[in-house]
């Protein structure tokens, strides 16, 4: 439980939840989810770059060898599903992958602890897992939208990706039915992106939560299982929005 | 759960995140990479060359041992021969001397026989003479008997 022993359940949950922030309306800033996302981000890209400086083409070592087994397993996917040349979309993959997972990862912590040092530090509120914030997965998938229409508009021109719009699946005499099937079916991949993992990682997070609320000498039992399906969740689902940007791209590329 | 301008934060910090690995990171790895792989392909290429030269080395190897053992059976082949050949000579030679020998031997051993004989017949003459003399002494006519007894010499 944490610090400040809340009141009841719901409101432990409830604080669980709460994103610690500044500002107000629209212009609010959730200082947790930044934090923490950036904060993972940059370690992981530092040690990243680091393994890239000093890459040899001779026996790597540790941290190189890892990395490029990133880089290998990353390149594959995007080899299997992309047969264009892009200079975009490994790396783009590579920085999802990474990025979610350790984002992701973030849920494996104890739910208790980095809120309750975040409360010895006089912070309030901490929500720990940054993939649990709609503000980031939106974020992140529309992004990707937009590089999605970016490189349909490169690729196949402004003409080309209008006539994409208008013009199928049925032909000019349907093109009010087309446009908005086709907009039906551009709008939901960001936002099926951006759901998915949020809805995981919330409802993993969640009842990470509800087994902290067990008795300790109970947590363990529920609490281990959930914790080791989860290893394959949040790898799984680092990788599938990272597949899922790796194909959506790849379509954005295919000329009809 | 709303949405608010972290949104926006996030968008700025991802696009930062994904140019940083695009421009710093991939392209180095990538290229160590395949820098590795084309060291690795020439490694195999030459190892392959490699065992293709030791494997033709063997089989040079093999043939010149084979031609080396084949000479080497000629010369001692020859050799025997040779040898035969010259034990045969020698055999003759020695066959040739002995004999040589054994007749010169057996030339000498007749003619000291002849001698011995001469020798013996002409002791003999002279003891008959002396026994004669005793015997016959003064009457008899030493001049007239030397005659008789010369052809009894001769008759031996």
């Amino acid at each position: 439980m944490s610090a400040e022993g809340p009141a009841n359940a719901s409101e432990y949950i409830v604080h669980h939840l709460t994103n610690l922030t500044v500002g107000e309306g629209f212009w609010t800033f959730n200082l947790d989810t930044l934090f923490i996302s950036i904060t993972l981000g940059s370690i992981a890209l530092a040690l990243f770059r680091i393994a890239a400086k000093n890459a040899t083409a001779g026996v790597p070592g540790k941290l190189q060898n890892f990395v490029e087994l990133m880089v290998v397993f990353v390149d594959t996917q995007v080899k299997d599903s992309f047969h264009g040349r892009s200079a975009l979309i490994a790396p783009l993959g590579l920085t999802i992958f990474i990025w979610v997972f350790l984002m992701n990862f973030m849920d494996l912590l104890p739910v208790d602890l980095l809120p309750v040092v975040a409360g010895w530090m006089g912070v309030p509120y901490l929500r720990v897992v940054p993939t649990t914030d709609l503000n980031l997965t939106f974020a992140m998938s529309i992004t990707v939208f937009l590089l999605m229409i970016f490189y349909s508009i490169k690729i196949k021109g402004a003409v080309g990706f209008a006539k994409e719009l208008l013009f199928h699946p049925f032909g000019k005499w349907l093109l009010p039915v087309n446009l908005i099937l086709k907009l039906v079916e551009e709008l939901a991949k960001p936002i099926s992106l951006a759901l998915r993992l949020f809805g995981n990682l919330y409802a993993g997070e969640l009842i990470f939560i509800l087994i902290a609320l067990l008795p300790w000498w109970l947590q363990f039992s529920l609490g281990l299982p959930w914790a080791i399906f989860h290893i394959l969740i949040i790898t799984l689902q680092a990788f599938i929005f990272m597949m899922l940007t790796i194909v959506y791209l790849s379509m954005a590329h295919e000329d009809h | 759960m709303n949405i608010n301008a972290t949104l926006l934060g996030q968008m700025i910090t991802f696009g930062l995140f994904i140019w940083f690995t695009m421009k710093f990171v991939w392209p180095l790895l990538i290229d160590a990479m395949a820098e590795r792989e084309s060291k690795i392909a020439d490694g195999l290429a030459a190892a392959e060359r490699g065992h293709h030269e030791k494997e033709l080395a063997e089989e040079r190897a093999k043939q010149l041992l084979h031609e080396t053992k084949d000479k080497a059976r000629d010369i001692i082949a020859q050799s025997q021969k040779r040898a035969d050949e010259i034990v045969d000579a020698a055999k003759d030679e020695a066959r040739h001397e002995g004999d040589r020998l054994k007749t010169a031997a057996r030339a000498e051993i007749d003619q000291e026989i002849t001698q011995a004989k001469e020798e013996l017949r002409k002791e003999v003459v002279s003891i008959a003479l002396v026994g004669a003399e005793q015997v016959l002494l003064r009457e008899v006519d030493a001049a007239a008997h030397e005659e008789v007894l010369s052809k009894l010499v001769e008759q031996f």
